[in-house]
Protein backbone atom coordinates (compact mmCIF):
# COMPACT_ATOMS: atom_id res chain seq x y z
CA UNK A 1 0.00 0.00 0.00
CA UNK A 2 2.47 2.84 0.90
CA UNK A 3 5.62 1.75 -1.65
CA UNK A 4 6.07 4.40 -3.93
CA UNK A 5 5.26 7.18 -0.88
CA UNK A 6 8.00 8.12 1.43
CA UNK A 7 7.32 9.83 5.03
CA UNK A 8 10.03 11.88 4.84
CA UNK A 9 9.25 13.06 1.87
CA UNK A 10 7.51 16.38 1.29
CA UNK A 11 4.68 16.30 -1.70
CA UNK A 12 2.60 19.12 -3.35
CA UNK A 13 -0.45 20.02 -5.14
CA UNK A 14 0.25 19.17 -8.65
CA UNK A 15 0.16 22.16 -10.86
CA UNK A 16 -1.62 19.99 -13.37
CA UNK A 17 -4.35 20.52 -11.39
CA UNK A 18 -6.43 23.16 -9.38
CA UNK A 19 -7.53 22.42 -5.62
CA UNK A 20 -11.31 24.54 -5.22
CA UNK A 21 -12.92 24.38 -1.70
CA UNK A 22 -16.42 24.92 -2.22
CA UNK A 23 -19.10 24.85 0.42
CA UNK A 24 -16.39 22.78 2.77
CA UNK A 25 -15.62 20.29 -0.03
CA UNK A 26 -11.97 20.01 -1.57
CA UNK A 27 -12.59 19.29 -5.05
CA UNK A 28 -10.07 18.46 -7.66
CA UNK A 29 -10.67 19.97 -11.14
CA UNK A 30 -7.58 18.63 -13.27
CA UNK A 31 -6.14 21.33 -15.73
CA UNK A 32 -4.05 19.47 -18.14
CA UNK A 33 -4.97 16.34 -19.89
CA UNK A 34 -4.48 13.11 -18.46
CA UNK A 35 -5.28 13.22 -14.76
CA UNK A 36 -8.66 11.21 -14.42
CA UNK A 37 -9.76 8.41 -16.60
CA UNK A 38 -12.52 10.47 -18.40
CA UNK A 39 -11.08 14.00 -19.33
CA UNK A 40 -14.12 15.34 -17.53
CA UNK A 41 -13.67 13.82 -14.44
CA UNK A 42 -13.26 15.80 -11.21
CA UNK A 43 -12.69 14.59 -7.98
CA UNK A 44 -13.47 15.38 -4.23
CA UNK A 45 -11.29 14.26 -1.20
CA UNK A 46 -12.80 12.44 1.80
CA UNK A 47 -12.21 13.40 5.54
CA UNK A 48 -8.97 12.04 5.51
CA UNK A 49 -8.53 13.59 2.19
CA UNK A 50 -9.16 17.10 3.45
CA UNK A 51 -7.48 17.27 6.71
CA UNK A 52 -4.29 16.24 4.81
CA UNK A 53 -4.64 18.65 1.52
CA UNK A 54 -4.44 21.71 4.13
CA UNK A 55 -0.99 20.66 5.35
CA UNK A 56 0.61 20.31 1.95
CA UNK A 57 2.53 23.62 2.38
CA UNK A 58 5.45 22.53 0.64
CA UNK A 59 7.20 22.42 3.77
CA UNK A 60 6.14 19.50 5.88
CA UNK A 61 7.05 16.04 5.50
CA UNK A 62 4.30 13.40 5.55
CA UNK A 63 5.66 12.33 8.50
CA UNK A 64 5.13 15.84 10.50
CA UNK A 65 1.65 15.96 8.58
CA UNK A 66 0.78 12.21 10.19
CA UNK A 67 1.86 13.81 13.56
CA UNK A 68 -0.10 16.78 13.75
CA UNK A 69 -3.12 15.06 12.44
CA UNK A 70 -2.77 12.69 15.18
CA UNK A 71 -2.94 15.59 17.61
CA UNK A 72 -5.50 17.11 16.05
CA UNK A 73 -7.80 13.79 16.34
CA UNK A 74 -6.21 11.95 19.09
CA UNK A 75 -5.85 8.93 17.18
CA UNK A 76 -2.68 6.08 17.22
CA UNK A 77 0.01 7.37 14.82
CA UNK A 78 0.09 4.34 13.08
CA UNK A 79 -2.84 4.21 11.90
CA UNK A 80 -2.52 8.21 11.11
CA UNK A 81 0.30 7.33 8.91
CA UNK A 82 -1.25 4.49 7.13
CA UNK A 83 -4.30 6.50 5.90
CA UNK A 84 -1.92 9.37 4.75
CA UNK A 85 0.36 7.26 2.63
CA UNK A 86 -2.78 5.35 1.22
CA UNK A 87 -4.19 9.09 -0.07
CA UNK A 88 -0.71 9.99 -1.54
CA UNK A 89 -0.58 6.88 -3.45
CA UNK A 90 -3.86 7.60 -4.95
CA UNK A 91 -3.31 11.10 -5.29
CA UNK A 92 0.56 10.21 -6.92
CA UNK A 93 -1.16 7.55 -9.34
CA UNK A 94 -3.34 10.40 -10.68
CA UNK A 95 -1.00 12.89 -10.79
CA UNK A 96 -2.75 15.38 -8.37
CA UNK A 97 0.39 15.73 -6.15
CA UNK A 98 3.99 15.58 -6.95
CA UNK A 99 7.27 15.01 -4.37
CA UNK A 100 8.29 18.43 -4.01
CA UNK A 101 12.48 17.73 -5.04
CA UNK A 102 15.14 18.59 -2.14
CA UNK A 103 16.92 21.74 -2.94
CA UNK B 1 -10.81 2.45 1.24
CA UNK B 2 -10.84 4.95 -1.14
CA UNK B 3 -9.83 8.53 -0.56
CA UNK B 4 -10.83 10.28 -3.57
CA UNK B 5 -14.27 10.59 -5.13
CA UNK B 6 -14.56 10.61 -8.84
CA UNK B 7 -17.64 13.64 -9.47
CA UNK B 8 -19.79 12.48 -12.50
CA UNK B 9 -20.31 15.60 -14.61
CA UNK B 10 -24.14 17.07 -13.48
CA UNK B 11 -24.66 14.95 -10.41
CA UNK B 12 -22.74 17.60 -8.07
CA UNK B 13 -24.33 16.22 -4.87
CA UNK B 14 -21.81 16.28 -2.70
CA UNK B 15 -22.86 19.63 -1.13
CA UNK B 16 -26.05 17.94 0.67
CA UNK B 17 -27.91 20.53 0.67
CA UNK B 18 -26.30 23.41 1.23
CA UNK B 19 -25.25 24.21 -2.68
CA UNK B 20 -23.14 26.61 -3.99
CA UNK B 21 -25.16 30.35 -4.67
CA UNK B 22 -24.01 29.88 -8.54
CA UNK B 23 -23.63 26.19 -10.45
CA UNK B 24 -22.50 27.73 -13.91
CA UNK B 25 -22.53 30.40 -15.59
CA UNK B 26 -23.36 31.44 -18.84
CA UNK B 27 -21.51 34.03 -20.58
CA UNK B 28 -22.26 35.95 -24.10
CA UNK B 29 -18.37 37.02 -25.35
CA UNK B 30 -19.40 38.75 -28.23
CA UNK B 31 -23.07 39.29 -30.07
CA UNK B 32 -20.74 39.58 -33.22
CA UNK B 33 -20.86 36.58 -35.68
CA UNK B 34 -18.58 35.47 -38.71
CA UNK B 35 -21.44 33.95 -39.65
CA UNK B 36 -25.18 35.70 -41.06
CA UNK B 37 -27.62 32.89 -40.45
CA UNK B 38 -30.81 33.66 -41.63
CA UNK B 39 -32.28 32.60 -38.49
CA UNK B 40 -30.27 33.71 -36.01
CA UNK B 41 -32.43 35.49 -33.01
CA UNK B 42 -28.82 37.29 -32.04
CA UNK B 43 -26.30 37.69 -34.20
CA UNK B 44 -24.43 41.07 -35.64
CA UNK B 45 -21.70 41.80 -38.19
CA UNK B 46 -18.22 40.65 -37.13
CA UNK B 47 -16.78 44.06 -38.16
CA UNK B 48 -19.63 45.60 -36.51
CA UNK B 49 -17.15 48.46 -34.71
CA UNK B 50 -20.12 49.39 -33.26
CA UNK B 51 -20.90 46.45 -31.26
CA UNK B 52 -17.69 45.85 -30.55
CA UNK B 53 -16.62 49.09 -28.34
CA UNK B 54 -19.40 48.06 -26.47
CA UNK B 55 -18.43 45.06 -25.40
CA UNK B 56 -16.48 44.12 -21.89
CA UNK B 57 -13.16 44.28 -21.94
CA UNK B 58 -10.32 41.45 -21.10
CA UNK B 59 -10.15 42.96 -17.42
CA UNK B 60 -13.81 43.11 -16.99
CA UNK B 61 -14.52 39.63 -18.31
CA UNK B 62 -11.65 38.17 -15.95
CA UNK B 63 -13.07 39.57 -12.80
CA UNK B 64 -16.88 38.58 -13.84
CA UNK B 65 -14.64 34.69 -13.72
CA UNK B 66 -13.09 35.47 -10.67
CA UNK B 67 -16.59 36.28 -8.63
CA UNK B 68 -18.22 32.73 -10.44
CA UNK B 69 -15.37 30.59 -9.33
CA UNK B 70 -15.79 32.81 -5.76
CA UNK B 71 -19.77 31.66 -5.92
CA UNK B 72 -18.94 28.45 -6.28
CA UNK B 73 -19.46 27.64 -10.03
CA UNK B 74 -17.82 24.49 -11.50
CA UNK B 75 -18.54 25.42 -14.89
CA UNK B 76 -19.00 28.41 -17.33
CA UNK B 77 -20.41 28.53 -20.89
CA UNK B 78 -18.97 30.84 -23.82
CA UNK B 79 -21.35 31.36 -26.15
CA UNK B 80 -22.06 34.45 -28.28
CA UNK B 81 -22.39 35.34 -31.35
CA UNK B 82 -19.60 33.57 -32.15
CA UNK B 83 -17.31 33.72 -29.55
CA UNK B 84 -14.02 32.86 -30.86
CA UNK B 85 -14.55 36.48 -32.53
CA UNK B 86 -12.88 37.52 -29.62
CA UNK B 87 -9.39 38.36 -30.11
CA UNK B 88 -8.83 37.78 -26.22
CA UNK B 89 -10.69 33.97 -26.44
CA UNK B 90 -7.25 32.32 -25.40
CA UNK B 91 -6.42 34.48 -22.52
CA UNK B 92 -10.10 34.27 -21.21
CA UNK B 93 -10.62 30.25 -21.36
CA UNK B 94 -6.93 29.95 -19.93
CA UNK B 95 -8.28 32.38 -17.03
CA UNK B 96 -11.42 30.20 -16.46
CA UNK B 97 -9.28 26.74 -16.37
CA UNK B 98 -6.69 28.35 -14.02
CA UNK B 99 -9.32 29.33 -11.50
CA UNK B 100 -10.57 25.87 -11.68
CA UNK B 101 -13.63 26.22 -14.19
CA UNK B 102 -14.78 23.95 -16.83
CA UNK B 103 -15.64 25.79 -20.30
CA UNK B 104 -18.06 24.68 -22.35
CA UNK B 105 -17.59 26.32 -26.08
CA UNK B 106 -20.41 26.96 -28.34
CA UNK B 107 -18.83 27.44 -31.39
CA UNK B 108 -19.49 27.37 -35.48
CA UNK B 109 -15.80 25.93 -35.51
CA UNK B 110 -14.98 28.68 -37.99
CA UNK B 111 -11.98 29.78 -36.48
CA UNK B 112 -10.75 27.08 -34.50
CA UNK B 113 -7.15 26.76 -35.24
CA UNK B 114 -4.24 24.71 -35.41
CA UNK B 115 -2.95 26.87 -32.09
CA UNK B 116 -6.17 26.58 -30.33
CA UNK B 117 -6.75 23.04 -31.23
CA UNK B 118 -3.04 22.47 -29.80
CA UNK B 119 -4.32 24.38 -26.42
CA UNK B 120 -7.51 22.36 -26.15
CA UNK B 121 -5.37 19.00 -26.48
CA UNK B 122 -3.13 20.31 -23.56
CA UNK B 123 -5.63 22.14 -21.67
CA UNK B 124 -8.51 20.42 -22.08
CA UNK B 125 -12.27 22.63 -21.86
CA UNK B 126 -12.93 19.07 -19.51
CA UNK B 127 -16.59 19.84 -21.23
CA UNK B 128 -17.73 18.61 -24.88
CA UNK B 129 -17.39 21.55 -27.53
CA UNK B 130 -20.69 21.69 -29.24
CA UNK B 131 -20.45 22.86 -32.77
CA UNK B 132 -23.68 24.18 -34.83
CA UNK B 133 -23.82 22.17 -37.78
CA UNK B 134 -26.05 24.33 -41.21
CA UNK B 135 -25.70 21.64 -44.34
CA UNK B 136 -23.46 18.91 -45.25
CA UNK B 137 -22.58 20.54 -48.25
CA UNK B 138 -21.55 24.18 -49.39
CA UNK B 139 -25.09 25.10 -51.34
CA UNK B 140 -27.18 24.42 -48.43
CA UNK B 141 -24.55 25.32 -45.67
CA UNK B 142 -23.44 28.83 -47.10
CA UNK B 143 -27.60 29.47 -48.12
CA UNK B 144 -27.88 29.60 -44.25
CA UNK B 145 -24.62 31.21 -43.26
CA UNK B 146 -24.55 33.01 -45.81
CA UNK B 147 -21.38 33.82 -46.06
CA UNK B 148 -19.15 32.56 -48.90
CA UNK B 149 -16.30 30.53 -47.71
CA UNK B 150 -17.70 29.33 -44.45
CA UNK B 151 -18.27 25.68 -44.97
CA UNK B 152 -14.46 25.19 -45.70
CA UNK B 153 -13.96 26.66 -42.90
CA UNK B 154 -16.42 24.96 -40.74
CA UNK B 155 -15.48 21.22 -42.54
CA UNK B 156 -11.23 22.49 -41.28
CA UNK B 157 -12.23 23.32 -37.79
CA UNK B 158 -14.05 19.94 -37.25
CA UNK B 159 -11.53 18.05 -38.88
CA UNK B 160 -8.84 19.83 -36.57
CA UNK B 161 -11.15 18.74 -33.81
CA UNK B 162 -10.80 15.21 -34.95
CA UNK B 163 -7.33 14.97 -35.71
CA UNK B 164 -6.86 16.16 -32.50
CA UNK B 165 -9.36 13.87 -30.19
CA UNK B 166 -10.84 16.95 -28.78
CA UNK B 167 -13.73 15.89 -27.76
CA UNK B 168 -17.40 17.53 -29.54
CA UNK B 169 -20.81 16.94 -30.68
CA UNK B 170 -22.27 18.87 -33.20
CA UNK B 171 -26.15 19.51 -33.52
CA UNK B 172 -28.60 21.01 -36.53
CA UNK B 173 -30.51 24.03 -37.40
CA UNK B 174 -33.36 22.26 -39.39
CA UNK B 175 -33.97 24.75 -42.61
CA UNK B 176 -35.24 24.46 -45.96
CA UNK B 177 -31.86 24.56 -47.57
CA UNK B 178 -30.44 21.49 -45.57
CA UNK B 179 -33.83 19.15 -44.79
CA UNK B 180 -33.48 16.57 -47.48
CA UNK B 181 -29.75 16.04 -46.17
CA UNK B 182 -30.87 14.92 -42.52
CA UNK B 183 -30.10 11.60 -43.24
CA UNK B 184 -26.90 12.29 -44.03
CA UNK B 185 -25.89 14.43 -41.52
CA UNK B 186 -26.73 12.23 -38.87
CA UNK B 187 -24.51 9.25 -40.55
CA UNK B 188 -21.85 11.60 -40.55
CA UNK B 189 -22.80 12.50 -36.59
CA UNK B 190 -22.66 8.91 -35.61
CA UNK B 191 -19.10 8.74 -36.76
CA UNK B 192 -17.98 11.60 -34.02
CA UNK B 193 -16.52 9.46 -31.58
CA UNK B 194 -18.54 11.23 -29.03
CA UNK B 195 -21.94 11.35 -30.21
CA UNK B 196 -23.62 8.62 -28.26
CA UNK B 197 -27.35 9.48 -29.58
CA UNK B 198 -28.61 11.40 -32.38
CA UNK B 199 -28.06 14.69 -32.49
CA UNK B 200 -30.49 17.73 -31.69
CA UNK B 201 -32.36 20.08 -33.80
CA UNK B 202 -33.15 23.88 -33.51
CA UNK B 203 -36.41 24.07 -35.39
CA UNK B 204 -38.73 26.64 -33.46
CA UNK B 205 -35.41 29.61 -33.66
CA UNK B 206 -36.14 32.35 -31.66
CA UNK B 207 -37.13 35.84 -32.13
CA UNK B 208 -34.46 38.44 -32.10
CA UNK B 209 -33.72 38.59 -28.44
CA UNK B 210 -33.26 42.11 -28.74
CA UNK B 211 -36.56 42.92 -30.22
CA UNK B 212 -34.57 44.97 -32.34
CA UNK B 213 -35.39 44.11 -35.99
CA UNK B 214 -39.25 43.90 -37.43
CA UNK B 215 -37.73 42.68 -40.61
CA UNK B 216 -36.35 40.03 -39.67
CA UNK B 217 -38.52 38.55 -37.20
CA UNK B 218 -41.01 38.56 -39.80
CA UNK B 219 -38.44 35.97 -41.96
CA UNK B 220 -37.71 34.03 -38.93
CA UNK B 221 -41.68 33.18 -38.25
CA UNK B 222 -41.27 31.90 -42.04
CA UNK B 223 -38.44 29.53 -41.39
CA UNK B 224 -39.66 27.94 -38.36
CA UNK B 225 -41.14 24.51 -38.60
CA UNK B 226 -44.55 23.87 -38.20
CA UNK B 227 -45.55 21.52 -35.69
CA UNK B 228 -46.29 18.43 -38.04
CA UNK B 229 -42.80 18.68 -39.01
CA UNK B 230 -41.28 18.77 -35.69
CA UNK B 231 -43.26 15.97 -34.46
CA UNK B 232 -42.39 14.06 -37.73
CA UNK B 233 -38.72 15.20 -36.80
CA UNK B 234 -38.82 14.11 -33.20
CA UNK B 235 -39.94 10.34 -34.19
CA UNK B 236 -37.45 9.79 -36.45
CA UNK B 237 -35.98 7.58 -33.18
CA UNK B 238 -39.19 6.49 -32.03
CA UNK B 239 -38.62 4.30 -29.24
CA UNK B 240 -35.68 6.35 -27.87
CA UNK B 241 -37.82 9.85 -28.12
CA UNK B 242 -41.25 7.78 -26.24
CA UNK B 243 -38.93 6.72 -23.26
CA UNK B 244 -37.66 10.30 -23.04
CA UNK B 245 -40.71 12.24 -22.93
CA UNK B 246 -42.19 9.63 -20.54
CA UNK B 247 -39.71 10.10 -18.56
CA UNK B 248 -39.56 13.79 -18.56
CA UNK B 249 -43.75 13.91 -18.27
CA UNK B 250 -43.56 11.83 -15.15
CA UNK B 251 -41.59 14.55 -13.74
CA UNK B 252 -42.32 18.19 -15.77
CA UNK B 253 -45.65 17.88 -16.73
CA UNK B 254 -48.61 19.43 -14.98
CA UNK B 255 -50.52 22.69 -14.15
CA UNK B 256 -47.52 25.61 -13.58
CA UNK B 257 -49.84 28.11 -11.55
CA UNK B 258 -49.65 31.87 -11.76
CA UNK B 259 -46.51 32.13 -11.38
CA UNK B 260 -44.09 32.69 -14.19
CA UNK B 261 -40.66 31.38 -12.99
CA UNK B 262 -40.82 27.78 -12.59
CA UNK B 263 -37.96 27.11 -14.17
CA UNK B 264 -34.32 27.86 -12.93
CA UNK B 265 -33.86 31.40 -14.40
CA UNK B 266 -32.48 33.28 -12.11
CA UNK B 267 -30.54 30.63 -9.85
CA UNK B 268 -27.49 31.32 -12.63
CA UNK B 269 -27.61 33.09 -15.34
CA UNK B 270 -25.70 34.69 -19.33
CA UNK B 271 -23.68 37.68 -18.70
CA UNK B 272 -24.35 39.01 -22.14
CA UNK B 273 -21.54 40.95 -24.24
CA UNK B 274 -22.26 44.00 -22.56
CA UNK B 275 -22.06 43.24 -18.94
CA UNK B 276 -25.78 42.90 -18.15
CA UNK B 277 -26.48 39.71 -16.25
CA UNK B 278 -29.96 38.12 -17.07
CA UNK B 279 -31.61 35.61 -15.84
CA UNK B 280 -30.84 33.33 -18.64
CA UNK B 281 -29.75 33.06 -21.93
CA UNK B 282 -32.86 34.25 -23.17
CA UNK B 283 -34.58 36.72 -21.36
CA UNK B 284 -33.20 40.43 -22.23
CA UNK B 285 -36.15 42.42 -20.68
CA UNK B 286 -33.81 45.27 -19.69
CA UNK B 287 -36.24 45.48 -16.27
CA UNK B 288 -35.21 41.85 -15.28
CA UNK B 289 -31.55 42.19 -16.16
CA UNK B 290 -28.56 43.52 -13.76
CA UNK B 291 -25.87 45.69 -14.49
CA UNK B 292 -22.76 43.94 -13.62
CA UNK B 293 -20.69 46.86 -14.63
CA UNK B 294 -22.28 48.64 -11.73
CA UNK B 295 -22.29 45.71 -9.37
CA UNK B 296 -21.58 42.05 -8.14
CA UNK B 297 -22.80 38.71 -9.48
CA UNK B 298 -23.52 37.90 -5.53
CA UNK B 299 -25.55 41.12 -5.91
CA UNK B 300 -27.81 39.87 -8.34
CA UNK B 301 -28.45 36.36 -7.26
CA UNK B 302 -29.11 37.20 -3.71
CA UNK B 303 -30.93 40.02 -4.02
CA UNK B 304 -32.37 40.56 -7.63
CA UNK B 305 -33.05 37.59 -9.07
CA UNK B 306 -34.59 35.92 -6.10
CA UNK B 307 -37.74 38.66 -7.01
CA UNK B 308 -38.88 36.69 -10.26
CA UNK B 309 -40.37 33.91 -8.33
CA UNK B 310 -43.22 36.54 -6.96
CA UNK B 311 -43.58 37.52 -10.56
CA UNK B 312 -47.24 36.42 -11.28
CA UNK B 313 -49.19 36.25 -14.80
CA UNK B 314 -51.87 39.05 -15.02
CA UNK B 315 -52.94 38.21 -18.77
CA UNK B 316 -56.11 36.86 -18.85
CA UNK B 317 -55.67 34.24 -21.45
CA UNK B 318 -52.58 33.44 -19.83
CA UNK B 319 -54.33 32.49 -16.61
CA UNK B 320 -57.16 30.74 -18.32
CA UNK B 321 -54.97 29.15 -20.27
CA UNK B 322 -51.12 28.35 -19.84
CA UNK B 323 -51.36 28.89 -15.89
CA UNK B 324 -54.38 25.64 -15.94
CA UNK B 325 -52.37 23.47 -18.38
CA UNK B 326 -50.80 20.58 -17.67
CA UNK B 327 -48.61 21.12 -20.95
CA UNK B 328 -46.61 23.39 -19.81
CA UNK B 329 -43.19 20.85 -19.37
CA UNK B 330 -43.55 20.05 -23.13
CA UNK B 331 -44.75 23.35 -24.06
CA UNK B 332 -41.61 25.84 -24.29
CA UNK B 333 -43.73 29.25 -23.38
CA UNK B 334 -42.18 30.86 -20.83
CA UNK B 335 -41.08 34.69 -19.69
CA UNK B 336 -38.33 34.79 -22.37
CA UNK B 337 -40.51 33.48 -25.03
CA UNK B 338 -43.17 35.65 -24.36
CA UNK B 339 -40.89 38.63 -24.18
CA UNK B 340 -39.16 38.31 -27.40
CA UNK B 341 -43.04 37.68 -29.49
CA UNK B 342 -44.55 40.45 -27.54
CA UNK B 343 -42.59 42.36 -25.37
CA UNK B 344 -44.23 40.89 -22.31
CA UNK B 345 -43.93 38.29 -19.92
CA UNK B 346 -47.29 36.97 -20.17
CA UNK B 347 -48.61 37.07 -22.94
CA UNK B 348 -49.61 33.03 -24.62
CA UNK B 349 -47.31 32.39 -27.74
CA UNK B 350 -50.07 30.41 -30.38
CA UNK B 351 -47.13 28.62 -32.29
CA UNK B 352 -45.57 26.90 -28.60
CA UNK B 353 -49.28 26.09 -27.92
CA UNK B 354 -50.03 24.28 -31.09
CA UNK B 355 -46.81 22.57 -31.10
CA UNK B 356 -46.91 21.18 -27.51
CA UNK B 357 -50.64 19.90 -28.53
CA UNK B 358 -49.42 18.73 -31.66
CA UNK B 359 -46.81 16.87 -29.44
CA UNK B 360 -49.37 15.86 -26.88
CA UNK B 361 -51.08 14.22 -29.10
CA UNK B 362 -48.76 12.62 -30.86
CA UNK B 363 -48.03 10.84 -27.17
CA UNK B 364 -51.41 10.28 -26.57
CA UNK B 365 -51.84 12.45 -23.97
CA UNK B 366 -54.39 14.04 -25.97
CA UNK B 367 -57.13 13.45 -28.32
CA UNK B 368 -57.67 15.41 -31.17
CA UNK B 369 -60.09 18.93 -30.29
CA UNK B 370 -58.92 18.50 -26.42
CA UNK B 371 -57.07 21.33 -25.15
CA UNK B 372 -54.42 20.98 -21.97
CA UNK B 373 -56.42 23.37 -19.80
CA UNK B 374 -59.60 21.85 -19.95
CA UNK B 375 -57.73 18.26 -18.66
CA UNK B 376 -58.55 17.03 -15.16
CA UNK B 377 -57.77 13.77 -15.40
CA UNK B 378 -53.65 14.41 -16.60
CA UNK B 379 -52.06 12.27 -13.87
CA UNK B 380 -53.93 9.16 -15.31
CA UNK B 381 -52.82 10.47 -18.84
CA UNK B 382 -49.04 10.64 -17.74
CA UNK B 383 -48.99 7.36 -16.18
CA UNK B 384 -50.83 5.77 -19.55
CA UNK B 385 -48.78 7.67 -22.04
CA UNK B 386 -47.71 5.27 -24.85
Amino acid sequence: MTNKVKLNAVYVPSENVVAREIEGEIIIVPLTAGIGDAEDDLFSLNETGRAVWKFLDGKKTLAQIAKALGKEYNSPLAEIEKDVAGLMVELLKRRIVSEKKRS
Amino acid sequence: MTYTKKLKPHEFKIWHGKQPLLGQLDIELTERCNNNCIHCCINLPENDSKAKKKELSTEQWKKILDQAAELGALAVRFTGGEPLLREDFKELYLHARHLGLKVLLFTNARNITPALAALFVKIPPLEMIEVTVYGMRRKSYEAISRKPGSYAEFRRGVNLLLKNKIPFVVKGALLSPNKKEIDEFESWAATIPWMDKPPSYSMTFDLRGRRDSLKKNRLIKTLRATSGEIVHILNRHREAYCKEMNQFCQKFIGPPGKELFNCGAGHGGCVDAYGRFQPCLSLRAPDLTYDLKKGILQDALTRVFPKLKKITASNRTYLKRCARCFLKGLCEQCPAKSWTENGTLDTPVKYLCEIAHVQAMDLGLLIDGERGWEITDWRTRTTKMK
